[in-house]
């Protein structure tokens, strides 16, 4: 009767899960789920830092009085900040259980989250149906929103277009010549996706510009010996690239073993993560970009955010011993943002622990200061944020042993993202319309 | 020997489907995903049996998701039954054609072969940019036979179904494995040749063992799609199929309520590894397999059958 005892054993089994309380917070304490990327190749890219970034900012904020105002009061509206912490690696599907584990195992406050776009695809559906609060913080893929309208989802960061738009913009505003140029990028959506924002941004640009050759060297490559023949032999007068991670540090060194970089300019979509990897190995001259105003290029902004952005940057110096580039920069808009949700909401129901109800109607449409900018939740019926965007020019300042960027460009929000209610491919074949840029 | 098959099939279904009101939601979740990955591992199993191991499984699995998200998304079909029937049959088809090939195959060449089926499947699926490439699609939640539940009325539809699959496809592949063919099946694995001088086509045998495991697959890849919402080119992925074989070893081959169980455990380890060691998971996960694989080389299932004193 084997089927029987092992019925025996899942029953069993059942009881003892079923029995295993969930850990609900208390009302002082406001728990969220974070998941990002803690192994694999997007770990230390963007996970890492970004989570270092996160806990250095949740550590600060319980402890209260530590960052300029608006965000000197202590935790998420006097609440103290409880993260739990969830690997990324692992597929959308493991990420759809692991959300729900958070929701419903965890009983999390709120989930903060995703630098894959898939895993931005899969989650949201069951957001909304377990009516969960949920911030993607990173990731790019504008058909999050463009395709789907979610009530208890939103994205604190803006979508990819953007990054491939201000690229294009950076090479008219500076009267760089650009009678040809090719592509590099991983053979999967992300790469896939920017080639397509980027050739459709200088068609309106630079009508007259020959593409060369679009090369899709697999995910995860490496090796780029062949790709970088192609180039020298084409002779773009630039290259576009939206690698990132060990591809990108792959590529640069590989072409600069070559001389790629001295032959056509290099132009990185995403590019400022990996300074801190290469350091003077990063050649000058590279136009670069961090989607948005995030890393060396807040930095160099000063303005009125530059108390803000000081604090967080010398705090991460300080811990980690390296300058924060974009993934710190992104969780930190994301926490300031719920912050300010929560501590809105709060206002508005008398100061109890805001519901997932109560923290969508305040996200909606929010606006907040973040050391990248003014975040403004103004996109897919406040859900979607844009945000300012910056361009530069890598400088390598051996005095100082410091990479730096030089001649920066910044761009509104709405100079470089598309109106409410425009999918961004409408929008980059249509011109720009509605584009906003001083 | 019927009878009891029979009532054990009862007792496994009223014992599963209590778990439909016991269990918390997420684990209710956990055990429904479990059970639709068991059924893969179920078809691996079958083939186990006859000493080869399918590294390509993901190919039907993803095959089986694609085909419901696809039919549900252009032909706006909603109904569970309907969409498992329709992605079964054209894995069957698929199965159908692969299975006469790959029955010729032994040892690494058939799993190598599986895996590069499968991996085909992937890359041509990650090149589609129209569904969505490698980010994938979403599939909404599945009416059953016109009724629309949401929330945890939906949950709990999803999970009866899948139990009343598990049971059923549980009973029949017993009863197959017991058939002249099934018992023929692990003749092979024992002397080939030998099987072939008694009059018996061990390629036919093969191929049905493959075709079993093609529907089951696409069974399981379909439940998967519809619990998750969504199915991206990672179904074909050869981790995935590869953890499909992790279950199957886990399990062994000689007894088959221990593939699901074995596919519940490993669901289990994992997600509260991820949570209690977001850092090492994947460590701990390898020290757990590692374990089972040292203590019971024939898998789970001998824990049962040693007790009863006869194999299989």
């Amino acid at each position: 009767m084997m089927k029987s005892r092992i019925g025996g054993l899942l029953a069993a089994t059942t009881l003892a899960v079923g029995m295993a309380g969930p850990a609900a917070a208390a009302d002082d304490t406001f728990k969220i789920g974070v998941i990002t990327f803690l192994s694999g190749q997007a770990a230390e890219s963007f996970g890492v830092p970004a989570w270092n970034g996160g806990k250095l900012l949740v550590d600060m904020l319980n402890e209260g009085g530590k960052l300029p105002a608006p965000y000197d009061k202590m935790g998420f509206g006097g609440m103290k900040i409880e993260a739990v912490i969830v690997d990324e690696a692992g597929g959308a599907t493991k990420q759809v259980q692991e959300f729900r584990n958070l929701v419903q195992r965890e009983e999390v406050d709120a989930v903060v989250g995703y630098v894959s776009s898939g895993d931005c695809l899969a989650v949201p559906p069951v957001a909304d149906e377990l009516k969960a609060f949920t911030i993607l913080y990173d990731c790019g893929t504008p058909r999050v929103f463009e395709d789907g309208s979610y009530e208890y989802v939103f994205r604190t960061a803006a979508h990819a277009t953007m990054d491939n738009v201000s690229l294009a913009r950076y090479l008219k505003s500076r009267d760089f010549d650009v009678p040809s140029f090719a592509g590099l990028n991983q053979d999967y959506a992300w790469g896939q996706d920017s080639w397509a924002d980027f050739t459709g941004a200088m068609k309106q640009l630079y009508p007259d510009a020959e593409v060369k050759t679009a090369l899709f060297p697999k995910f995860g490559a490496g090796q780029y010996g062949t790709e970088i023949s192609a180039l020298l032999r084409e002779k773009p007068a630039l290259v576009h690239s939206s690698n990132w991670g060990g591809d990108l540090q792959g590529f640069l060194i590989q072409a600069t073993a070559r001389g790629l970089h001295k032959r056509a300019q290099l132009a990185l979509a995403a590019g400022d993560h990996v300074i801190p990897q290469l350091q003077d190995k990063m050649p000058d001259g590279i136009f670069l970009g961090a989607r948005g105003v995030n890393g060396l290029a807040a930095y160099a902004r000063g303005g009125e955010l530059k108390q803000l952005t000081d604090t967080m940057w010398d705090a991460y110096e300080a811990e980690y011993n390296t300058f924060p580039v974009q993934a710190p920069f992104r969780m930190w808009q994301a926490l300031f943002g719920l912050k300010t949700a929560v501590e809105k909401a709060m206002a508005d129901n008398g100061g109890t622990k805001p519901t997932s109800e109560e923290l969508a109607a305040a996200m909606k449409g929010l606006s907040w200061d973040a050391p990248s900018g003014r975040i403004e939740m103004a996109l897919a019926d406040g859900h979607q944020a844009i945000q300012p965007n910056a361009i530069g020019t890598t400088k390598w300042n051996a005095d100082t042993g410091k990479m730096e960027l030089v001649d920066v460009e910044y761009y509104d929000a709405r100079c470089v993202n598309p109106p409410e209610g425009m999918k961004s491919q409408d929008w980059l074949a249509q011109g720009f319309p509605g584009a906003e840029c001083d | 020997m019927r009878f009891n098959l029979l009532l054990a099939a009862v007792i496994a279904f009223v014992v599963l489907a209590a778990g439909s009101v016991i269990l918390p939601d997420w684990a209710m979740f956990l055990f429904a995903m479990a059970l639709a990955k068991g059924l893969v591992c179920l078809g691996i199993v079958g083939m186990m049996r006859g000493g080869v191991v399918s590294f390509g499984q993901g190919l039907y699995y993803c095959l089986g998701a694609y085909t419901a998200t696809l039919v549900a998304n252009n032909l706006g079909v909603s109904d569970i039954f309907l969409l498992t029937l329709l992605s079964s049959a054209v894995c069957l088809l698929v199965g159908m054609a692969f299975g006469p090939l790959l029955s010729s195959y032994r040892g690494i060449f058939f799993a190598m072969l599986s895996l590069a089926l499968s991996m085909v499947l992937y890359g041509s699926l990650s090149k589609m940019s129209f569904i969505g490439g490698t980010d994938g699609l979403n599939i909404a939640a599945p009416t059953f036979l016109g009724w629309a539940p949401e929330g945890r009325p939906l949950q709990m539809a999803l999970y009866i179904y899948v139990v009343a699959i598990v049971v059923i496809a549980g009973v029949l592949m017993r009863i197959y494995f017991d058939s002249e063919r099934g018992l023929l099946t692990l003749a092979t694995r024992d002397n080939e040749l030998r099987v072939e001088y008694l009059g018996a086509s061990v390629r036919n045998v093969m191929t049905y063992n493959y075709v079993f495991g093609a529907v089951l697959g696409g069974i399981g890849g379909t439940i998967a799609a519809l619990a998750l919402g969504h199915v991206d080119p990672e179904f074909a992925f050869w981790t995935t199929s590869g953890e499909f074989v992790f279950v199957a070893i886990l399990a062994g081959s000689l007894s088959v309520p221990s593939v699901f169980v074995a596919a519940i455990i490993l669901e289990l380890v994992r997600s509260f590894s991820n949570l209690y060691f977001p850092n090492t998971w994947q460590l701990a996960l390898g020290i757990f397999l590692l374990a089972v694989i040292v203590v019971l080389p024939k898998g789970l299932g001998s824990l049962v059958s040693r007790r009863k004193g006869s194999p299989a």
